[in-house]
């Protein structure tokens, strides 16, 4: 395929964010559908040639495409390619970030239908779509940072989108600020891994990794510091406080942005470098622990959350914690083949919610109820998601959630147990909100005149759930053979019939499956058929509720400790005390606009100048003590 | 003697003159800004036909004519021209003293661009006194107390500064018996290491030269005076102070150092590891200190001690590397010129703010992206690029000076750099943050005016200033090839 061809995947939606900001936005105003369009359009665009990618991926030997390099910068021996990467994963990562994006593009239309914002959103989700897909395009580290970063901008514009309400700013700026932390490992590892070989360049580094020449704790801490950048995009322990937040966004985006394509971009980078990983034993087995404890935990406090977007949001974070297990302990075929399946049941759950919301004006199900006969579609696709999430055999859920089970109990029995019942949560926390929203009778909603009577969403914004429900049914199908395996690297073979019934001739699936089906029974139990009382059971095991629901009071712990306590009451306001106010706390120096300028020049003569003064001294006299006692 | 060598210093000399005079006998002051410009543009034509070649050095070796010396002349120039478009609308308040301010403008510019090419302990004091001094002028020109308050501290601390210089200079002048910086160099190179390691002169008259020229580039512990006078300048003057000045005093610590201090090794290690303490201890009062700031020009103030940080790192590469090595050198310039562009877009913004809602604090900036949404979205681009996020020119400044660093060993202040960084973005990104997604009006509210969602109107002078700036940020930040390769040139051809 030519290169010109794969680089216009990317283009296409630049394209379109460039013309809707700068055509259609000022002089389109009120024909505002344009915009929503042309970005449908880009995007099919890319899906188009997403798929002759992959086609030709498949078809290719060693499954990569090679590709002519660009020279984008050259001074002084640091030279940066503009390059592109085209291998079997970054085919499988084009067709789900295009599918996922074309669906809740169309189904956007239909949602944001009428909000003033039309234009800037569909603008912000262009360049979302064209800087995910430059991110598992790119072929060098810089510029895989480079969209590393824009994606994480876009985010943060699309999370504070409705930015007038506080809570939504506040949580752009909180994941922003969260993730790049994270991010901060990532450089700092790009710049060691420069420092060591002199290189950007990925595949170098692979081959760097593979064959030892770089190895030891040089590896290991670039592997680690890779990681931190990926815990924070992918909402790893304990960087994971920000994507609870980030739901404050319109739905369509958490679906996209913060369920399918960004929040796993963490996962696509671990394996993108997974040779490095894979030989330092250190960083794979970080990797699988983080992976595993996140699963858990995350999944114990979506059992408790009453917000629907939350509960799906934390289930989120619980499953790319099972994503980074399955790269852990398994390798890259059985993380991504997460990765792959999660991203189509879990878009599709979010925009079930995004549905409902629409319906009945909250996100809270305890005003929600009974929806099932209001909203037949949104109930039969919400079904068929929370089934595929719960892993129940056939759908694409059980697929990969049963590799990754397998995997870590080869490599570690106490991950493999952490897993077992985070199986359970799983089940029992999305069937809890299943049942809280489409069971029983209707509470009323948000309580405003439409809510009275709910009603089915339009058919645009049916549809894509529906095409998304088949994908979350047959997705998993992809690996019965063997074939998605194969295709990221290895695997073996064996026929489809064989792969498809043979799998419950052993003991583990029963095992999960049983587990799946006590939890969706127990939700129903509690939820459904109200056998035992949700209250009851909250008192009788009150302290273990409020933890979970205060979220173990990590948001307290990070903010008020050591966000306002430690950094700005103690560290940074006292620096700023001892450089301005000096010692003298009644000159405040140039603050007052009012005084007059005789006494202006009179305080300034008092106090500050001369500690000013003093200060160059000290410092003088610590440079010549250091050059001395340096020697 | 080769006068057209100093053609460019000349023009600018003859066109202050010229300003004055059109001030005193024409009464269309536009014609002030318009010959200011023109001669600008004159001197820089000038340079850039000097580009490239190669040139004795004039008076007796105290003048260098060479790529360095050339490169931030033409730096200096594109800045002043950018200090002036932005200066159009805020001039107004110096009526009837426009001309005198257009003239030390371009006289402080004449001595910046001077200073790029002295080789000689002398005529730089000199040339740094001819830059300083006008700018304590300028710093004081709203005649209002704050203004009166930050020249009176920027006089002072600057004789402070200067004395300190000059007794470095007499030091080294005693130990050496030159003045020249190639003769110290020659002379340093020929004694004994003992000999060197015994005398306290030289340690002690590089530990003055630091301090002397870290106050103008306000290098932490040299830094007090910045916030104070940031605040209390006229802002088109703070925007020169914190870019000019800045990058004269880098220019001038690179060529004394390089040249005279850069052999023996060791030598050029102790200093090398001097700037570097120098550039952690900086960038990281300068972040933290900026956060709790309520002013947005005090902000810029300890932001730019933040930058001169990381332009130190530049530094402090150029003294651990081998000699020959340009890459601390065409780093440190790259960021210079992209510090440059960023900030100047970002007090151009500023000023167009200020100039109508009459505040400089940071909550008055709220909902600003409703009121002024090209203004925001400049200012915003200026803010990522000092915060150093891609595409910005910021971004590519940092990696190449933090990359150079690398290289040379400094693993562990690029580390002390990128954390930085990442503390930088929370004050950088509340300005963002407040303009934004706040709501508008705040300002208006408090003096009691009307609440008005209104437009923020911007003269045509200031929109060019900005648009000027935010094109060169986004071209150096996506395609900087062409401008390193200059700079690489610049940092290469040394005459001594």
């Amino acid at each position: 395929m030519a290169p010109e061809l794969i680089w216009l995947i990317f283009f296409l939606p630049l394209a379109s964010f460039v013309v809707i900001s700068f055509v259609f936005k000022p002089f389109l105003k009120d024909k505002p559908r344009i915009s929503g369009y042309s970005t449908i359009a880009a995007i099919s665009g890319s899906l188009v040639l997403s798929v002759l990618v992959l086609l030709s991926v498949i078809a290719a030997p060693e499954h990569e495409l090679l590709m002519p390099d660009i020279n984008w910068v050259i001074v002084d021996g640091v030279v940066i390619h503009l390059g592109l990467m085209v291998d079997s994963l970054t085919a499988v990562m084009l067709l789900v970030i295009t599918v996922v994006s074309l669906m809740v593009q169309v189904y956007s239309q239909g949602y944001m239908h009428g909000d003033p914002g039309y234009h800037r959103y569909f603008a912000w989700m262009s360049l979302f779509t064209a800087s995910m897909l430059g991110l598992v395009l790119a072929d060098n580290l810089i510029l895989t940072f480079v969209f590393w970063e824009l994606v994480g901008l876009c985010s943060y514009l699309l999370i504070g989108f409705w930015f007038h309400r506080k809570s939504a700013a506040d949580a752009a700026k909180k994941a922003f600020i969260v993730t790049r932390l994270g991010d901060f490992g990532f450089l700092v590892a790009i710049l060691a891994l420069y420092a060591s070989t002199g290189t950007f360049d990925i595949a170098e580094l692979h081959r760097l990794a593979i064959t030892g020449a770089l190895a030891g704790t040089t590896l290991a801490w670039a592997a680690i510091g890779i990681f931190a950048g990926a815990a924070g995009k992918s909402a790893q322990f304990p960087l994971h406080v920000w994507l609870p937040d980030a739901m404050e966004g319109p739905t369509p985006v958490s679906a996209l942005i913060h369920a399918a394509t960004m929040v796993a971009a963490g996962v696509f980078l671990v394996a993108r470098m997974f040779p490095l990983f894979e030989n330092s034993p250190e960083a794979l087995t970080t990797v699988a622990v983080v992976g595993g404890v996140t699963a858990i935990f995350a999944a114990s406090m979506g059992l408790v959350m009453n917000d629907i977007k939350r509960v799906i949001a934390y289930s989120t974070i619980s499953q790319l914690g099972y994503m980074m297990l399955g790269l852990g302990t398994g390798g890259v075929a059985i993380g991504i083949f997460h990765l792959f399946n999660h991203a189509f049941f879990k878009a599709l759950l979010f925009l079930g919610a995004g549905s409902v919301n629409h319906a009945t004006g909250t996100f809270d199900m305890r005003q929600m109820g009974g929806l099932r006969r209001a909203m037949p579609w949104t109930y039969a696709t919400f079904v068929i998601g929370a089934l595929s999430l719960a892993g129940i055999w056939p759908l694409s859920g059980f697929w990969s959630k049963d590799e990754i089970l397998a995997s870590s109990l080869a490599a570690q029995p106490a991950l493999f147990y952490l897993a077992l019942a985070t199986v359970l949560m799983t089940a029992f926390y999305i069937f809890r909100a299943a049942f809280m929203t489409f069971g029983g009778e209707y509470r009323g909603g948000n309580g405003q005149p439409h809510a009275t009577h709910p009603h089915e969403s339009s058919p645009v914004m049916v549809a894509p759930m529906v095409v998304l429900s088949v994908l979350a049914v047959v997705s998993g199908m992809a690996n019965v053979t063997g074939g998605f395996a194969r295709l990221l690297g290895h695997g073996e073979g064996h026929g489809f019939i064989e792969g498809f019934f043979g799998i419950l001739a052993h003991p583990l699936p029963w095992l999960s499956l049983a587990l799946a089906g006590l939890g969706i029974f127990l939700a129903y139990a509690i939820y459904g058929a109200k056998w035992l009382s949700a209250e009851r059971i909250g008192r009788m095991f009150s302290p273990l509720y409020t933890m979970l629901y205060q979220k173990y009071w990590l948001d307290e712990l990070y903010e008020n400790v050591i966000v306002r306590k430690i950094l700005l009451k103690g560290i940074f306001a006292g620096l700023e005390r001892l450089d301005n106010k000096g010692v003298d706390g009644v000159v405040n120096g140039v603050a007052s606009g009012t005084i007059a300028a005789g006494r202006g020049i009179r305080r300034a003569q008092t106090g500050q100048l001369q500690l000013y003064g003093l200060v160059i001294g000290i410092g003088i006299l610590a440079i010549v003590l250091s050059l001395y006692l340096a020697r | 003697m080769q006068l057209e060598l100093l053609a460019p210093e000349l023009t600018l000399a003859g066109t202050a003159i010229a300003v004055i005079l059109v001030d005193l006998f024409v009464a269309r002051k536009w014609l002030l800004e318009g010959v200011s410009i023109a001669g600008l543009l004159i001197a820089a034509d000038f340079t850039i036909a000097m580009w490239g070649g190669s040139y004795a050095p004039l008076f007796n070796n105290m003048l260098a004519v060479d790529s360095f010396a050339l490169g931030f002349k033409l730096l200096f120039l594109g800045i002043a021209i950018l200090v002036i478009l932005a200066s159009i609308d805020y001039a107004a308040r110096f009526s009837p003293f426009r001309g005198e301010y257009y003239a030390l403008v371009l006289l402080s510019t004449m001595g910046m661009m001077l200073l790029a090419g002295t080789a000689e302990l002398v005529s730089i004091y000199i040339a740094l006194e001819m830059t300083s001094l006008s700018m304590c002028a300028l710093v004081c020109f709203l005649k209002d107390a704050r203004s009166g308050e930050a020249a009176l501290k920027y006089v002072l601390l600057s004789a402070i500064a200067s004395a300190v210089l000059l007794f470095g200079m007499a030091l080294v002048f005693g130990f050496t018996g030159e003045t020249r910086l190639g003769g110290i160099a020659l002379v340093i190179q020929s004694m004994s290491t003992q000999t060197l390691l015994a005398s306290p002169a030289l340690t002690l008259g590089m530990a003055l030269l630091i301090a002397g020229f870290g106050f103008k580039i306000a290098a932490v512990p040299f830094h007090m005076w910045t916030p104070d006078v940031y605040e209390g300048a006229p802002t088109p003057v703070t925007a020169f102070l914190s870019v000019g000045s800045k990058a004269a005093g880098f220019a001038i610590i690179l060529r004394v150092f390089h040249s005279a201090f850069g052999l023996p090794n060791w030598l050029s290690l102790e200093w090398g590891l001097v700037f570097a303490v120098l550039a952690a201890i900086g960038m990281t009062l300068g972040n933290v200190a900026a956060i709790p700031q309520a002013n947005i020009k005090r902000m810029l103030g300890y932001s730019s001690i933040a930058q001169a940080g990381y332009l130190m790192v530049g530094l402090a590469t150029t003294g651990l590397s081998p000699a020959s090595d340009v890459l601390g050198r065409s780093g440190l310039i790259f960021f210079l010129a992209s510090y440059a562009l960023t900030n100047l877009g970002a007090f151009t913004a500023v000023i167009a703010i200020s100039n109508r809602i009459d505040s400089d604090l940071i909550d008055d900036y709220s909902g600003m992206g409703k009121r002024a949404p090209l203004l925001s979205l400049g200012l915003t681009l200026c803010l990522v690029s000092l915060i150093g996020i891609p595409p910005a020119a910021g971004f590519m400044a940092k990696f190449y000076i933090f990359s150079g660093a690398v290289q040379n060993g400094l693993l562990w202040l690029v580390v002390i750099a990128v954390i930085n960084s990442v503390i930088s973005a929370y004050y950088y990104l509340r300005v963002v943050k407040m303009m934004w997604l706040g709501k508008p009006a705040v300002a208006e509210a408090k003096a009691g005016k009307p609440a008005s969602e209104a437009r923020v109107t911007t003269p045509a002078t200031l929109r060019v200033a900005l648009a000027v700036s935010c094109a060169g940020v986004l071209v150096l930040g996506i395609a900087p090839g062409y401008v390193l390769r200059l700079a690489e040139m610049a940092a290469s051809m040394f005459i001594f």
